[in-house]
């Protein structure tokens, strides 16, 4: 089965990498799936978006990733971030608390942490 | 004699005391640079990352336009962002990249341009209050533990500075009001090794783009399928929201650099302090020890003295 490596990397340190077989992800101008021979992409992601990747094993690895960037190659998947989170790492009570109570741009970011961590952001 | 003595043992004593600090500041520093390594190291992937997708995209845009990217005809006004610690005991670390900073000002103003000072750490932030010099903005707090948070906000505010300037004439500000600048530099310490750290001042904007040299160009060329990227949204709208980003990156490398070699700067210093101390140390025991002798001397003379006026107050009678 094809496969291509992706990277997941924020400022502050490198997220996860590996091997995958799909990829999806929100950029400026809508949701876009990627799979291993995709066209050469460079997007800019939505803020609070979240990235889900399939990796070879058929494990779902998903992260929310606050104001970044994709680079897509053939064979390669880059998702840069300013700062990322994911999903098994995401203390969900908190970003609960972060959705009732923030600002728009922490409820935008609060809602992803609770779609990456795989709850409703309702 | 006595006081001499009692003195003696008292400075024995505070230095001692000094010395166990300075150890225990010393293994604290230690232990703290390892992570501050770690941190430089980990931030590695993102800053590769987007210096690779900035080149890709500097071939790939049409036009290289970009405020951020342009020089200024007339450079008139500079920010100069300066990284120091919030904490002194780290040696001439301060004092290293101040004098820098002093350089890369007096330079500027050579060159006919007006130099703002930003600053980052409490004790560049002393510095320039106590010389009553003026410092536009300041970001203390987080010296020896830089988060990227602390990065983007100085990074942002300085950039937005940058762009607003962009349409400044000689005298006064544009027609945005706002009284820009026309070039940022940064003024930081590089970690060599853990005995050597370098301040480095360095100009962020605007940027210079790293071309591909001609023969990586004519080799690129002669691929038979050149890679095209799909930009989404426009490169050149990308291009301007990736380059801010690219600048806070440069900033917090800067910032993640400065606090390894503060740790670094502070562990010398304190070894030095606590090699110090312990000479001190044996040094002044042996000088106790002397004083303690002579005082007993003293007292057995003064015995055998008295002994023998007495004895000899004795026979005459």
């Amino acid at each position: 089965m094809a496969e291509m490596s992706v990277e997941l990397v924020a400022v502050e340190r490198r997220l996860w990498s590996g091997t995958a077989t799909f990829v999806v992800a929100q950029t400026m101008e809508g949701e876009i799936g990627i799979m291993p021979g995709h066209e050469r992409v460079l997007g800019q992601l939505v803020e609070g978006g979240v990235v889900s990747i399939t990796t070879t094993d058929g494990e779902h690895v998903s992260a929310a990733v606050h104001g970044g960037f994709l680079s897509v190659t053939a064979d390669s998947v880059s998702v840069l971030a300013e700062s990322a989170e994911l999903g098994e790492e995401i203390d969900v009570a908190a970003a609960r608390t972060a959705l009732s109570q923030g600002d728009e741009d922490e409820q935008a970011r609060a809602g992803a942490r609770l779609r990456a961590a795989g709850h409703s952001a309702a | 004699m006595g006081a001499q003595l009692r003195e003696l043992r008292a400075r024995i004593k505070a230095t001692k005391s000094i010395g166990k600090i300075t150890k225990a500041m010393e293994l604290i520093a230690t232990s703290r640079i390892a992570k501050a390594q770690a941190r430089v190291e980990a931030a590695r992937p993102y800053s590769e990352e987007i210096t690779n997708v900035l080149q890709e995209l500097a071939t790939g845009a049409s036009n290289l336009d970009n405020p951020l990217l342009t020089e200024r005809d007339n450079p008139r006004r500079a920010a100069v962002l300066v990284v120091t610690s919030d904490k002194g005991l780290c040696g001439g670390y301060n004092a290293n990249v101040l004098r820098a900073t002093e350089e890369l000002l007096s330079l500027l103003r050579e060159q006919g341009k007006e130099p703002t000072v930003y600053v980052i750490g409490g004790k560049g932030l002393n510095y320039y209050r106590f010389r009553g010099r003026e410092v536009a903005n300041s970001w203390t707090g987080f010296s020896d533990q830089p988060h990227y948070v602390n990065a983007a906000e100085a990074g942002t505010e300085l950039v937005n500075l940058f762009l607003a300037g962009a349409d400044d004439d000689g005298e006064g500000a544009g027609s945005d009001g706002v009284l820009g600048v026309d070039e940022l530099h940064i003024v930081y310490t590089e970690f060599r090794s853990m005995l050597t750290q370098t301040p480095i001042a360095r100009r962020v904007a605007p940027l210079q783009v790293e071309y591909i040299g001609e023969e990586a160009g004519s080799d690129q060329a002669s691929r038979a399928l050149p890679p095209t990227y799909d930009f989404e949204p426009n490169p050149e709208e990308l291009l301007g929201a990736l380059l801010p980003k690219y600048i806070n990156t440069r900033i917090f490398a800067a910032l993640l650099e400065s606090a390894a070699s503060e740790l670094a700067a502070r562990r010398t210093a304190m070894k030095a302090a606590s090699d110090n101390a312990n000479e001190l140390v044996d040094t002044l025991t042996r000088e106790a020890n002397q004083a303690r002798q002579a005082q007993i001397t003293q007292e057995i003379s003064e015995i055998v003295g008295g002994a023998n006026a007495l004895a000899a107050a004795g026979s005459e009678e």
